[in-house]
Parts: structure tokens; sequence; C-alpha cells
């Protein structure tokens, strides 16, 4: 056999189990999920239009310290990893929760700690998020995926007075401070001094809005070529964690599944003794567990920066979107009528899961991203 | 006495220090590995091994190779050491024991597996070989056909599935035997398959003798030894540790990479795709083996040998049509009868070819599915009226 040394070889194996302090904190992420985040809960919030619950928030950003996992103790953080905020992220996916987790403790908090150093208000901005007192969320669009332009980037009239808009910006209604990459560098917003436009998400526990800045005062974090890092390297953690979110879903729908065709009889038998079923089922599992693995080597590629990360975390994201979008159109199909209907969970994972897939780069996007960090080029 | 992972890099160290593998034979070389019970570790001693955990048996071969050591080329011995050593090692009297391992894992005895008849495959239970105790002799004799069996032709040894009670329902009939492939009565015909050569073989036995020393496990319990059996074959597969970009996706990517007049954006799209699923199959199989280290093996093995099967085809079919024309030629359709498998270093209609065996040999994907979906998922099994009914009543 032709053993070349393979491009981007990883660097050591990744640890792709789960240790004993993330199965406790998965344990109280899930009991408080169990108790408060309820799928008819999460359907009457999403139907009012503000699908966030403040309450669960502080319990789960202050209360189980989950806000602060990714911030340094010294910045007021528990100084945890990656793959404690991967399986906190498990868990939200497993129960749709509407909180704004991944923007507001991975994505700014990334954005800020990259920055925080040399700057005295982000270190500050990021000590307040950890505590969970305040909600901080990039005016990035959700879709935008690691190694992309940034879309017509807002522009600063003189003096940090920023004007322009960010269309699709997930959770802004629930921000605090919003963060802005301007043409002139990063900057810090109080949100209520730009306009939110929110609009109808496909996605109804992740709330998008169109940001409109029109001469808001704002506060210089980073120069443009900072900024620029500090992004990128956020984009990178967030689609790597996004395979946890994408993990946890399809675990759901996987297990819901499950219990719902050995109970439900048509034929006089169980639906699940069916072997076109049984096969279904058998094929998503596989995927699932496989989806643990790439989403575990992600995280635990991120928590110790490996330099193949970027691979990794590109695998994670064009294999894990897939599974969790088959695993939820797999979860309304073998329900069948009730699959379809408004009062069932199961199309909040659906609208979750493909948006999920278009976030922070399609499976195609970052399958072009293998191509690149592989050496397999396009024709 | 366990060993620990010091303990055997100091024990490995030792071995080469001893036998340099440069100054010696290779077969003697092995046979002081096996004394040295660095063979498998987690064997017992004088076995081959030394108690310590199976996973630490990667860190010695890893050494052993960088010095250039022999290896026992288990794609010879393949069925002897993934399937015949466990179930010896776990149901095997200590004389059983003490005469096959050492044999065995030194590739001095090639082992075949008599299990699947033309009318037992994926319902392996239903087989017919008969087996009847000559109380004087202390001996069975055994009639029956077996079939696909692989590497009959160059087996010293065979572990073989026979039904001692027709009577009883079809699983509780059977006896497991170790049998010797150069008795009297034992006729193997070579049977040419997909890929022009002859891997397998029919394999008839006309009264053959088989000491009742060789009767593995206790009269009637053949099945659950041979569930042993089954469960090793088919987490072997699995349990091999391949660098990113190993195995079949190996040879398409090199081509990809060397001929750029190949690429086309269609098979752009599919390559990474499959390139993405075998580094998932790879870290797959990496979790897996880190939860058997730490002792708390995962399900996931039951499902690693569908993704193989899978993967292998597709990525195969996919070499073929970037070959263009050359993938309307093939190697050489001479029939011959191969003492190895070599997946990847024979040419891209070889492999396309043979990985169609995959989904088939060892258990096919559909019966691998089944037992996903009911032993892991908890699925209700097919209703069945097989199991209460003695197997000479039936239908066949
Ligand atoms: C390359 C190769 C090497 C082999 N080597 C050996 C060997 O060394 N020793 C040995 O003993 N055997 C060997 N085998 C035999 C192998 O184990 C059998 O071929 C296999 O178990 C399938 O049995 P069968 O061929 O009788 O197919 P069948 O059982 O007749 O199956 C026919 C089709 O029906 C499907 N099917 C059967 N039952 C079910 C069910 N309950 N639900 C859904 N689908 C079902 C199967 O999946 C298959 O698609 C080898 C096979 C191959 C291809």
């Amino acid at each position: 056999m032709t053993t070349q040394p393979a491009p981007a070889a990883p660097s050591a194996p990744y640890d792709l189990l789960y240790s004993q302090t993330e199965e406790e904190l998965r344990a109280a992420v899930r009991a408080l999920l169990t108790d408060r985040c309820a799928p008819a809960g999460v359907l009457a919030r999403a139907e009012t239009g503000r699908p966030h619950d403040p309450e669960l928030w502080r319990t789960l950003a202050a209360g189980i310290g989950a806000a602060g996992l990714l911030v340094p103790e010294k910045l007021g953080g528990a100084g945890a990893t990656h793959r404690e905020a991967a399986v906190v992220l498990e868990e939200l996916g497993r129960s749709v929760a509407p909180v704004p987790y991944l923007t507001s403790c991975v994505l700014a908090t990334e954005i800020l700690l990259a920055v925080a150093c040399d700057n005295a208000d982000a270190a500050a901005l990021v000590a307040e998020a950890a505590s969970g007192g305040l909600v901080c969320v990039p005016a990035l669009p959700l879709t935008l995926a690691p190694g992309a332009p940034l879309p017509a980037p807002v522009h600063d009239g003189g003096g940090g007075v920023l004007s322009g808009t960010v269309t699709s910006v997930a959770d802004a209604v629930a921000a605090d401070v919003l963060l802005v990459q301007a043409d002139t560098g990063l900057y810090a917003v109080p949100a209520d001094r730009a306009a939110l436009t929110p609009r109808v998400p496909l996605d109804l526990t992740r709330p998008l809005a169109d940001v409109t800045l029109d001469g808001a005062a704002a506060t210089r974090l980073a120069d443009p070529a900072s900024a620029r890092a500090a992004v990128a390297g956020a984009l990178l953690s967030g689609a790597g964690l996004l395979a946890s979110e994408q993990l946890g879903l399809a675990e759901w729908c996987l297990t819901e599944t499950v219990a719902y065709v050995r109970e439900r009889h048509q034929f006089n038998r169980p639906v699940g003794s069916f072997q076109a079923l049984k096969h279904r089922l058998a094929r998503l599992w596989l995927d699932v567990a496989s989806a643990r693995a790439a989403a575990r080597a992600a995280a635990d590629a991120l928590a110790t920066g490996a330099p193949d990360a970027p691979l990794t975390v590109a695998v994670a994201q064009a294999y894990c979107s897939g599974v969790a979008v088959r695993a939820a159109e797999e979860c309304v199909q073998l329900h069948g009528g009730i699959g379809m209907t408004w009062e069932h969970p199961a199309h909040l994972y659906l609208k979750r899961a493909k948006a999920d897939s278009l976030a922070l780069g399609t499976a195609g996007h970052h399958r072009g991203l293998v191509a690149d960090f592989a050496e397999l080029p396009a024709p | 006495m366990t060993a620990d992972a010091e303990d055997l890099r100091a024990r490995t160290r030792a071995l080469l220090a001893a036998h340099p593998p440069a100054a010696t034979a290779p077969a003697d070389f092995l046979r002081a590995r096996f004394d040295a019970g660095l063979a498998w570790v987690h064997y017992p001693e004088g076995l081959g091994g030394l108690g310590a955990p199976r996973t630490l048996q990667t860190a010695v071969d890893a050494e052993l190779e960088a010095a250039g050591a022999p290896d026992n080329d288990p794609r010879r011995i393949g069925i002897g050491l993934g399937m015949a050593a466990p179930t010896i090692l776990a149901h095997g009297t200590e004389e059983q024991k003490a005469r096959f391992l050492r044999p065995l894992w030194l590739g001095e005895e090639v082992w075949c597996q008599l299990f699947s008849e033309p009318g037992a495959g994926s319902d392996l239970a239903a087989l017919g070989t008969r087996a009847v105790l000559d109380e004087e002799a202390g001996e069975w004799v055994v009639d029956g056909q077996k079939v696909w069996t692989s590497s009959a032709h160059t087996a010293r040894w065979a572990i073989l599935l026979a039904r001692t009670d027709p009577d009883l329902p079809k699983h509780q009939g059977i006896t497991y035997f170790l049998c010797d492939m150069h008795a009297p009565g034992v006729e193997v015909r070579p049977l040419r398959q997909i890929t022009g050569e002859a891997e397998f073989n029919e394999v008839f036995l006309t009264g053959v003798r088989i000491p009742d020393t060789h009767r593995l496990g206790a009269v009637g319990q053949g099945w659950a030894v041979a569930r042993t059996t089954l469960m090793n074959e088919r987490v072997s597969i699995g349990g091999m540790r391949i660098p990113r970009e190993g195995g079949m996706i190996a040879p398409v990517a090199a081509a990809w990479r060397e001929r750029p007049e190949l690429r086309t954006h269609a098979l752009h799209q599919r390559l990474l795709e499959l390139w993405v699923e075998s580094e998932v199959a790879r870290l797959t199989g990496e979790r897996l083996r880190q939860q058997l280290a730490a002792g708390r093996p995962g399900p996931e093995g039951s499902g690693m040998k569908l993704t193989f099967a899978r993967l292998n085809q597709e990525i195969s079919g996919l070499e073929l049509e970037l070959l263009g024309e050359e993938g309307l030629l093939y190697g050489d359709w001479t029939m011959s009868r191969p003492e190895t498998v070599d997946f990847t270093g024979r040419d891209a209609g070889y492999r396309y070819l043979r990985a169609k065996g995959n989904s088939i040999e060892g258990g096919t994907s559909e019966i691998l599915l089944n037992i996903v979906a009911e032993r892991v998922l908890g699925l209700p099994p097919e209703p069945r009226d097989d199991k209460d009914t003695a197997w000479k009543d039936l239908s066949r």
C-alpha cells in the first residue's frame, strides 16, 4: 500500500471521551433544562415572538456558571475549555433551548478574549459576560463562515461613530452590548444605540434581527487587523462547537423516535419491529455515534489549540450538519402525522437543525476548507 | 501479575537487545517475541501474553515496527488471529490452548472457518453438517458441506460447527470442533469469485474423524462458543488503527493530487464527502479504542464494520470513475488461489470488486443493521417461529 505521510497529519490522538467533571457539568445542565425548558414551554415562548427565557438564562449562565467556561479565572471566568462548553452545547441542542449561549458565551467571548490583553474595556466586558450579568452578541450574520469575507462592513464616520447595517444577527434582541466589526476596527456598542429590525426566523428558538447603526457612538476595542484575527478565531471556535449543539439535537431526535416506534402499534405490532424502520434507525444511530467522535475531536482540538484544529473543525461541521438535519427529518417522518403537527416538538428540532446547517458555514463551505487543508484542490 | 506500560517498554527493549532484528531470522524473532509475552500482551503468561491491558499492544507493536522487527503477517493468518484464537482462549482446555495458540500466532499453522453452508449463511444456526460420536473410539464422525471458506486451501486447522442433535431446536444441538484440514475425508475445491481468483472454497466433509479432545466447549453448547467467534470477527475490523487518510481513501487522494487532468467538479464533491467520512470513521474507531482503554466499551464496535463496508465500496467505485479510460481495464483475470487478501496493493478494479464482499462476509450489512436495531436501540425483534421447533422439522 502507498503509505505516504498524509497531509495535515494529526498532532496527537485527541481525547474523545468525556471527563468526570464534564459529566457532572452535563448532569447539572440537563437537570436544569429538564426542569425549566420542556418542549411545550419552548414552543409557547416562541409563539410570543420573544423566545428567550431570561430566568433560565440567569440560572444557566450565573447559577451553573456556564457563561464563563471559556474565560480564564483572572478575567472572572471558570478557566475551563472548549471541551466543557461543548458539553453545555450538546445539552442545549438536545432541548433546543432558546438562550444566547452560542452567540454570547462562545462567539462574543472568543472575540473579546482575543483582544482583552491589549484593551481594558474588552477585559471588563468579557468579565461581565462571564458572570452572566451581560449578554454580548457579535453583530455578524449568522451565516458568516470561517474563511469567508465579511460582507459590507460597518463604516466609521470618525471618532467611533458607526453607521451601517448588518443583517441576520442571531440573538441581537437579547443583547446588552453588540460587538461590531467596522472598517476601522472592532467596537462595542450598547444595544440601545442600535435600531433592531426583528425578522421572522425559520428557527423559532434563535431569533434574528437586522442591526442598523446610524451614527451610533461606540467604544473602540481593537484595530482592523486584530479585529479580523479575533473574528476569524471566534468563527472557528463557533463552528467547532456548533457541531456539539448539532450532536445533542440529533441525539434527542434519535432517542425520541426510537421510543415512539417502540410504543406505536400498526398492523398488530409495534412499528419499530418493521425492518424498514429498524434499518433506518440503526443507520441513524451509527451516524450519531460518528458525529460524536467528530464533534469531540473538534472540541478537543480547540481546547488544546492543536495545529490541525481548522481541519478538524471543518471535518466536524461538514459531517455534523448533515447528521442533525437527517435526524430531525427522520424524526418527523417516523412520527407520521403527529410529526407534522405544531404541538409536537419535532418541528422545533427540524427548524433548528436546518438553520444550524446554514449557520457558520454550510457543509459545502466546510468541505471546501477541507479541500484546502488536505490538499485536494478543485479542478 | 499484570504488566504496565513501563514494564512492557522495558521488556520490548530487552527482546530487541537479545534478538536484534537485523541479525535474527524472522521466524526466530517471532518465536522469541511470543515467548517473551509480547505477542498479544493481554493473553496469559505462557500463552504469548502477560495479562496486560489489551490497549498496551499498540505501543509494543509501534516500538517493534520502528526497530525493524518482522511482523507475523496478520493478513495471512487473519482468521486464526481474529477468530480462532480468542475463541480457544475463552473456551479451550489448557491442553488445547497450549497446543494451538503458539503455532497459530507464529503463522506456522493457518486457520480457516468452516461455518457457512449452502443452506445456512445469515441463518447460521440452521446448519446441517452432522457429527456423530463413535463412543468406542472417542471420536466424532463428521459429514456435510461447507461453503465460502476463505483460506481453506492454505489452512492446517479449521474451526467447525456441526449438528450433534437434530431433535433439538436449531440453536441447541450444535457443537464446536477444531478440525484437522489434513484429515482423511476433507476435500477442498476452489470457488472462483467475482475478482477472477479463488480466495474462498467449497469444503466437503465425508466421514471425517475428529477426536473428542478437539471438541471446543461442551456438547450441544456450540452456539454459545460460536458467538464468541462471531463477536470477535465483527470487532476485529474496527480494532485496526489507521492514520489520517489511511485505508481505501489513500490511493484515490494520491491519484487526485498527482493527476490534475482527471479532476472534475462533480468528482471533487464526492471525493471531499468521502474524505470527510473516512476521517470521521477514523475518529470513531479511535474513540472506541479510548473507551475500551478506559474500561467503558461502547456499542460503536457493532457499527464500525457497516461503516467500513459502505465507505470501501463507495470510495473504490469513485476511484474507477476518476481513472476514466484506465478504469475500464482490469489487472489480471487469471484464476489463482491467493494466500493473502491484499486490499490496497492491488489495482483499482480489484479493489472495487473485492470491496463488494465487505458487506457480505462476516455477517451481511442487513444482519448487522438488525443487530444494532435490536441490541443497541432495543427495537422489537421480527416475529419468528423457528426458535422452538426441532431443527429436523424446520423447512429448508
Ligand atoms: C469474501 C467472503 C469470504 C467468506 N469467508 C467465509 C469463511 O471463511 N467462512 C465461512 O464460514 N463463511 C465465509 N463467508 C460466508 C459469509 O459469512 C456469508 O456469505 C454471509 O453470512 C451471508 O450468507 P449467505 O451468503 O448465505 O447469504 P444469505 O443469508 O442467503 O443472504 C442473502 C441476502 O438476504 C439478506 N438477508 C438474509 N437474512 C436476512 C434478514 N433476516 N433480514 C434482512 N436481510 C436478510 C442478506 O443480507 C443477503 O442480502 C464468506 C463470504 C464472503 C463473501
